[in-house]
C-alpha cells in the first residue's frame, strides 16, 4: 500500500450496501425534501406576517414582533429541539382531545414544520424591507384606480417588491439548506446524520465529512446557479444601482 | 459623505440588530399594557405549574456553561474577525491566486452546513492525528486531545468566512475619492490602509458585523455535540438526569434571550458613541 491514492478506500463511496454512496445520497434527498418543505411552508409563513406587520391592528402587530423577535434571538438548534418535542405534543393532545389517539408524526413532518417556522420569521423580515421598498406612489396609484386591498396585494405589491426580495430570499433558502444539518440533533435521518453513522461504522470519517462536504457544496452552487438566472429575469428593466 | 451604514438584509433578518430596540415610551399604549399583563400571566403560570426544583442543584453548572458560552463567542468573534481582514483585502486588491484562494475558502466555509465542519474537524482530524507518532509527541498533543480546540477551530473559520465576504464589500465600497485624497497626501500604502481604508471599512460593516456576531453566538450551542461543557450542554445533562423535556429548554432559550438582549444593547451603546458625519 505505497501507493498514496490506494490509502483513500474510494469502495465504500459504492452506491451498493456494502459501500455508502446510496445511504448517503437518499440521507441528501432527505435534506432537499425538508428544505423545500421547510423554505415553502417558511415563505407563506414569512407572506402572512409581513402583511401582518405593515398592514395588520396594534395587536397582530406586536405578535408578529414577539414571533421574529424570539426566532431571532435564540439559537436554531434550541428552537429545533422546543418545536421538535412542543409540537408532536401538541399535535398528539389535540388528535387525543378529539379522539383519534396518538399518531407516530413522521420526522419529515416535524422537521418540515420546525424548519418552516425558523425560517418563516426570518421571511417576514426580509419580505417586510422588500415591501418597504416599494415606492409608495405605485400603491396609491393602484389604489385611486380603486383596486380592492388584496387585488392591491397581488398586482402591485408583490410582484414590485419581488426584485428586492430575492436576494434575500435566495440567502434564506441556501440558509435552508445548511439548517436541516441541525435536525441531525433530533435524530432524523439527513445528510449529516447519516454521514456520521456511516462514518463511524466504518472509522472512514475524514472520507465521509468530505463527501457529505462535497454534496452540500454541490448544493449550494446549483442553486447558486438557479439564483442568478432567476435574479437576472426578476431584474428586468431596473436601473442598475451602483 | 454616503449615508449611515445599515446593516444587511440576511443579517438584520436572521439576528436582532441594535436598530430593532423598542424605546422605554413605546411600552406605555394601552394595547401594549394589556399584553404586557397577559405576558406576564403566562410568565407566572410558567413559573407555578411547571417543575422547577432543579435549578438550584444545577446553578453552579449553569454558570460554568455560561461563561464557557461567552468565552466561545468572543474567542472565535475576535479570532475570526482577524482572519476575515486579510479575507476580505486580498479579495479586492490581492494578485489572482491570492484572490481565488480566498473566495474559495469562503464559498466552501458558506457552502457547508457549520455543524459538518465541526464533525469533520473534531471526528475526522481528531481520528488522524493520533497515528502520526510526531504529534503525539509534541506539545500540542495535551490540547488536541481535548474537544475544545476543535470547536474554536470551527467556529472560527465559519466566522471568518462569513465576515470575509463582509469585509469584501467594506473594503470595495470605501469611496476611491477618500482613498485618493489619502494617497495625494503622500500615505505610504500601510499608513493609507491603518489610517484610512480600514477604519472606513470598518465604520461601514458595523452593524453588519454585529448582528453576525449575535449569530455567532446563535451558533456556539453546536460545540456541545462535539462534547465541550457550554450551557447548552449542561441543559442537555438537566433533561438526561431528571427526565424532564420543556423546562430546562424553555430556561435555556431564556438564557440566550438575555445573552442576546445584553449584546445588542452593548453594540447600541458602541454604535452610539462612534460619531457619524451627516446625519
Amino acid at each position: 500500500m505505497a501507493d498514496p491514492v490506494s490509502f483513500i478506500n474510494w469502495s465504500l463511496l459504492a452506491l451498493e450496501p456494502p459501500g455508502w454512496g446510496g445511504v448517503l445520497l437518499r440521507g441528501l434527498m432527505n435534506s432537499i425534501e425538508i428544505a423545500i418543505g421547510g423554505y415553502a411552508f417558511g415563505l407563506m409563513l414569512g407572506v402572512g406576517g409581513a402583511c401582518g406587520k405593515l398592514y395588520g391592528g396594534p395587536i397582530t402587530r406586536d405578535l408578529m414582533e414577539c414571533y421574529t423577535t424570539i426566532v431571532r434571538a435564540v439559537p436554531e438548534l434550541v428552537l429545533i429541539l422546543l418545536l421538535y418535542y412542543a409540537g408532536t405534543d401538541a399535535l398528539n393532545y389535540v388528535l387525543g382531545m378529539i379522539g383519534i389517539g396518538e399518531v407516530d408524526i413522521s420526522g419529515l413532518v416535524a422537521g418540515i414544520f420546525v424548519i418552516g417556522v425558523v425560517q418563516g420569521a426570518y421571511t417576514t423580515e426580509v419580505l417586510r424591507g422588500a415591501i418597504k421598498a416599494v415606492p409608495v406612489g405605485q400603491i396609491e396609484a393602484a389604489r385611486a384606480y380603486g383596486m380592492s386591498p388584496y387585488k392591491v396585494m397581488t398586482r402591485v405589491t408583490l410582484p414590485a417588491m419581488l426584485p428586492y426580495a430575492i436576494p434575500g430570499l435566495s440567502n434564506l433558502w441556501l440558509i435552508a439548506t445548511k439548517d436541516t444539518a441541525l435536525l441531525a440533533v433530533v435524530g432524523f435521518s439527513e445528510l449529516t446524520l447519516v454521514t456520521r453513522q456511516a462514518a463511524g461504522s466504518t472509522k472512514a470519517y475524514l472520507l465521509f465529512f468530505c463527501a457529505a462536504g462535497v454534496l452540500y457544496l454541490t448544493l449550494t452552487l446549483v442553486s447558486d446557479f438557479v439564483i442568478r438566472i432567476i435574479e437576472r429575469r426578476a431584474r428586468r428593466g431596473f436601473v442598475e444601482q451602483s | 459623505m454616503s449615508e449611515a451604514p445599515t446593516t444587511d438584509v440576511t443579517t438584520h433578518a436572521m439576528a436582532i440588530t441594535p436598530e430593532d430596540l423598542p424605546t422605554a415610551e413605546s411600552f406605555f399604549k394601552p394595547h401594549r399594557i394589556v399584553l404586557l399583563a397577559i405576558a406576564a400571566g403566562l410568565v407566572f403560570c410558567i413559573v407555578w405549574f411547571m417543575r422547577w426544583d432543579w435549578i438550584p442543584q444545577y446553578l453552579p453548572r449553569l454558570g460554568y456553561g455560561i461563561m464557557i458560552t461567552l468565552a466561545m463567542l468572543f474567542s472565535t468573534s475576535i479570532l475570526g474577525f482577524l482572519l476575515a481582514v486579510p479575507l476580505g483585502l486580498v479579495q479586492v486588491t490581492g494578485p489572482w491566486p491570492l484572490k481565488a484562494l480566498a473566495k474559495g475558502f469562503c464559498t466552501v466555509i458558506r457552502g457547508t452546513p457549520l455543524l459538518l465542519q465541526l464533525w469533520l474537524l473534531y471526528y475526522g482530524l481528531g481520528s488522524l492525528f493520533p497515528q502520526f507518532p510526531a504529534i503525539r509527541q509534541s506539545f500540542l498533543w495535551p490540547y488536541l486531545r481535548e474537544s475544545w480546540p476543535y470547536g474554536i477551530a470551527a467556529l472560527t473559520i465559519s466566522f471568518a468566512a462569513y465576515e470575509g465576504e463582509v469585509m469584501r464589500g467594506a473594503f470595495a465600497g470605501v469611496p476611491a475619492g477618500e482613498i485618493e485624497a489619502a494617497r495625494a497626501y503622500g500615505m505610504s500604502r500601510w499608513t493609507l490602509f491603518r489610517r484610512i481604508w480600514l477604519p472606513r471599512a470598518i465604520h461601514r460593516a458595523l452593524p453588519t458585523l454585529n448582528g453576525e456576531t449575535v449569530l455567532q453566538l446563535k451558533a456556539t450551542p453546536l460545540v456541545a455535540t462535539i462534547t465541550v461543557i457550554d450551557v447548552y450542554a449542561v441543559i442537555s445533562k438537566v433533561r438526561q438526569d431528571t427526565y424532564i423535556t420543556y423546562e430546562p429548554l424553555l430556561l435555556l432559550a431564556l438564557i440566550y434571550m438575555c445573552l442576546t438582549a445584553i449584546l445588542v444593547f452593548a453594540f447600541r451603546y458602541l454604535e452610539n458613541r462612534i460619531p457619524t458625519r451627516g446625519t
